[in-house]
């Protein structure tokens, strides 16, 4: 019995860590060319490939290692970029130039793993997933009902030792390379051409890499989560539900639309979260797709102003948070592991509020002139324009904040660090649950024990004890909803429920401190 | 536990909460290195230290601490021979379908349970660590570490001589107030004189402890007021099954009390609802994985509701996380 569960085990892990090698190995295998059809491939135009070719000059012959055609290009382009801008063609000038650069190397792919990419993909797929799921097989923690954190603040994946901050590292170089420097991970993203190429018929773009990945993420760890929780029925509910959103509404519903040539909308999205909802572009292309589009702004919009106020009213912000967004997705099953490692400090919470109200206002206020702009094109707020405010909000929080950081944090401070600190959408919902919500964490009477098991595993730092000891009910404006403080509890203390406003916050005496109110 | 007389203001009020401590009861080898009570700090960091290099562990006592400690040995991957005295696990509170499904639980997670069996001697080395015991039955068990959980007595020898009046705790009238003026004890050092209704007289439960403590800031604070604790509730959990109880549920039923017992074999919950004879009042509730509600139960208790009345409304009650399936008493 232990034997074969140890074997399925350590077969699995032999699997992943072959798949994740390969996915690895990938990226240092891979050769390239510049010639003129990889060139008309990548996307740009006549005029700009006449100008690159005669920046580059003699196109080189033989295949070029990734770092060369990094160099080569982004040297050109920005040289191109120069004369462009000499001779007053604008529109000519190239500005996503890390993205230009992907695309011109993707496009000359050859070698490794290109020629054998369908191979390729669909053994570091397997083996990883597969491996996965066997690892998760064959733990024997699982066996028996319940839920078994043993070691998990001694481990050193999880308990910020050496693997944990190995993975962060990781982490941050994948992130920091697919949203800045996309040639990098050519390869990666080039394993899920065969993918995309069934999906939608097109190469792979970064985006259809990062989503592909998220979603399995999403799905297989989902499933681990699934067996660890499988008898509290709320977890394994609100799982099943993130994984439908991110399967359906994230990846799905979205290349559909590209595929029908619609314009993209993860209709699960929601401004501020979705903080580039009223740009100029999408609006504009809403507009020009006509009834489709319109009823995609009129969506957006009623996701704003009515469904999350009326929702969280009725059910908290864990309707979202829990339930259906993608952070909070990959947040509850990828980073499940992690979720001890919240900060639980008075300083923690303090810095929580400033940080998340100043980014919803931040939205608010690039959001405000974004719109203005719309109508008065020219018009600016705090002597910036738009765009401008655009650009800063776009970096900092869109790519800095949620992209890199987010996730990168997992393994250091627990994995909401992005839905904790800086999440302009949370800030809104925690606002409506704070004030105008039916839902709370009721405390069982007298019955908690002070054991601690609530706020440790609290992955909003919730001091969910101290609410707990003196039979006081949790309302607070930052909590999910994700019930794992139930969950953990070893005495029933805490249960997450909706119910009449007026009894939401309430002590009972009675059963918490002698027949007096003095606490 | 050490003990300490806190004094409060200036000197003239103290309070001892001297607390309790692990018995031991005159066994051979009681006190050699690697057998441990669990009830500090300092057991625990023993524990911690011990349980990197051991193999195997005894864990003597039928109780909460006892399966705990067990729990905990096993969580570090070391094989446990659990030794209990009574012929099933806490069967002097527990009624025995309870006791009988936590036997199960026990050695469904591979504890070596041996019931009816009591610890006779522990032998050790040369250099004083334990190697293994010797059960009355003569039987010898190989082991590197034996955990003593056979309850807790209160610390109270440091108050010999010195007036203050002691049986099996220090004794305290209705208000903590001990026989010394302005002197009172709290916690598990106590032992009442009139326990209030419903209670016993040494009472060794953590909320015990925080009510005296509030009971006592109140009197100290100028309002002197009487210790009231409330209907009887206590919780534990038995590896992965929670245990609550309301009220008063003894493991044999009085002569006039009757008793409902509900188990779902499938889910594996169960619940039992004591009550009076002659008038069906309900006088205290056990439920083992399922979550109950404290207020609502306590209101029930001390309004004298009927056991019907409990049944038909006992959805109030239900505590269980949401999307829980309501438990079905017909299937119970
Ligand atoms: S308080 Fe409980 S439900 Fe809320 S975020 Fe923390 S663990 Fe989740
Ligand atoms: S997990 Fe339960 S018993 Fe432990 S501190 Fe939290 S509420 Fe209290």
């Amino acid at each position: 019995m232990t034997l074969t569960d140890k074997h399925i085990r350590y077969t699995g892990k032999f699997l992943f860590l072959a798949g994740f090698f390969l996915f690895n190995l990938t990226l240092f295998t891979g050769r390239y060319r510049i010639t003129n059809d990889t060139l008309a491939l990548s996307g740009l135009n006549e005029e700009m490939i006449t100008v690159l070719i005669n920046e580059i000059g003699p196109l080189p012959a033989d295949d070029l290692s990734k770092p060369q055609i990094i160099k080569i290009t982004g040297t050109a382009i920005r040289k191109a970029n120069k004369l462009f801008r000499q001779e007053n063609k604008s529109e000519l000038v190239v500005y996503n130039v890390p993205e230009t650069v992907f695309n011109i190397s993707k496009s000359g792919m050859t070698g490794f793993p290109e020629r054998k990419k369908e191979l390729f993909s669909l053994l570091v797929f397997t083996l990883t997933i597969a491996g996965a799921l066997m690892i998760f097989a064959g733990n024997t923690e699982y066996n028996k009902p319940g839920i078994r954190n043993n070691g998990i603040f001694v481990r050193p994946a999880t308990g910020r030792g050496f693997a944990g901050y190995a993975l962060a590292a990781y982490l941050l170089l994948f992130y920091t390379c697919l949203y800045f420097f996309p040639a990098w991970i050519t390869e990666p993203v080039a394993l899920t051409d065969p993918i995309s190429m069934r999906i939608t018929g097109q190469p792979a773009g970064r985006w259809f890499m990062y989503g592909f990945l998220y979603t399995v993420f999403i799905l297989v760890l989902g499933i681990r989560f699934i067996i660890r929780y499988r008898n509290n029925r709320y977890q394994v509910w609100r799982t099943v539900s993130v994984i439908f959103f991110q399967t359906i509404f994230a990846f799905s519903i979205p290349q559909i639309l590209a595929v029908l040539n619609q314009p993209y909308m993860d209709l699960k999205n929601i401004w501020p979260l979705d903080y580039s909802f009223f740009f100029s572009y999408r609006i504009g292309e809403y507009i020009n797709a006509g009834t489709i589009g319109y009823f995609m702004i009129g969506w957006g919009i009623m996701l704003i102003i009515i469904a999350v106020p009326v929702l969280t009213y009725f059910f908290g912000k864990r309707w979202y948070c829990s339930w259906v967004c993608g952070c909070g997705g990959l947040a509850e099953t990828a980073g499940d592991p992690f979720r001890h490692l919240s900060d639980k400090s008075l300083k923690a919470w303090k810095f929580e509020r400033i940080s998340i109200y100043s980014i919803l206002v931040f939205a608010s206020v690039m959001t405000a002139a974004t719109i203005a702009s719309l109508f008065l094109p020219g018009s600016r707020i705090f002597g910036m324009p738009a765009n401008i405010l655009q650009g800063i909000y776009g970096f900092l929080v869109g790519a800095v904040l949620a992209g890199v950081a987010g996730t990168v944090l997992y393994p250091v401070m627990g994995n909401r660090v992005w839905c904790r600190f800086f999440c302009p959408l949370a800030a809104y919902l925690g606002i409506v649950q704070r004030f105008r919500s039916r839902f709370r964490i009721t405390t069982n009477g007298g019955q908690c024990i002070s054991c601690g098991n609530c706020s440790a595993y609290c992955e909003m730092g919730i001091d969910v004890r101290a609410y707990a000891q003196k039979g006081q009910n949790i309302v607070r404006a930052s909590c999910v909803g994700c019930g794992i403080c139930s969950a953990v509890c070893p005495r029933g203390v805490l249960k997450l429920e909706n119910g009449p406003v007026k009894e939401r916050v309430k002590i009972n005496p009675v059963l918490t401190g002698n027949l007096n109110d003095i606490v | 536990m050490t003990k300490h007389v806190v004094i409060i203001g200036n000197g003239i009020s103290g309070i001892t909460a001297a607390g309790s401590r692990p018995n031991k009861f005159g066994w051979p080898g009681q006190d050699m290195k690697g057998v441990h009570g669990m009830y500090s700090k300092q057991d625990l960091d023993m524990l911690e230290e011990r349980t990197s290099f051991i193999k195997h562990g005894v864990v003597v006592g039928g109780g909460l601490i006892g399966i705990e400690l067990a729990e905990m040995l096993l969580s570090r991957k070391i094989n446990v021979t659990f030794l209990v005295r009574e012929e099933s696990f806490w069967n002097r509170i527990l009624p025995s379908e309870e006791s009988e499904m936590i036997n199960r639980i026990i050695r469904s997670h591979n504890i070596d349970l041996r019931l009816n069996t009591e610890l006779g001697e522990i032998i050790g080395n040369n250099d004083g660590e334990v190697t293994s015991v010797i059960t009355k039955d003569d039987e010898k068990i190989e082991c590197q570490f034996v955990g003593l959980t056979v309850g807790v007595s209160p610390n109270i020898e440091f108050l010999t001589g010195s007036g203050i009046e002691t049986d099996r705790g220090v004794l305290v009238n209705n208000f903590l107030e001990t026989n010394a003026p302005d002197v009172y004890a709290i916690g598990d050092c106590v032992q009442h004189k009139t326990p209030p209704t419903g209670r016993r007289n040494l009472e060794q439960v953590w909320y015990t402890g925080r009510i005296m403590g509030e009971t006592v800031a109140e009197t100290i604070a100028g309002t002197r007021i009487q210790y009231r604790p409330g209907n009887w509730f206590n919780s534990a959990k038995f590896f992965d099954l929670e245990y609550q109880t309301y009220g008063i549920v003894n493991a044999v039923p009085g002569d006039d009390e009757d008793t409902l017992f509900f188990k779902d074999k499938k889910k594996g919950y169960a619940l039992r609802l004591n009550f009076l004879k002659h008038n069906r009042q309900l006088k205290g509730v056990n439920s083992l994985g399922l979550r109950l509600r404290h207020d609502v139960i306590d209101r029930w208790i001390t309004e004298n509701v009927t056991v019907d009345a409990v049944l038909n409304n006992l959805n109030m009650a239900l505590f269980d996380p949401e999307l829980y399936s309501r438990p079905n008493l017909q299937n119970l």
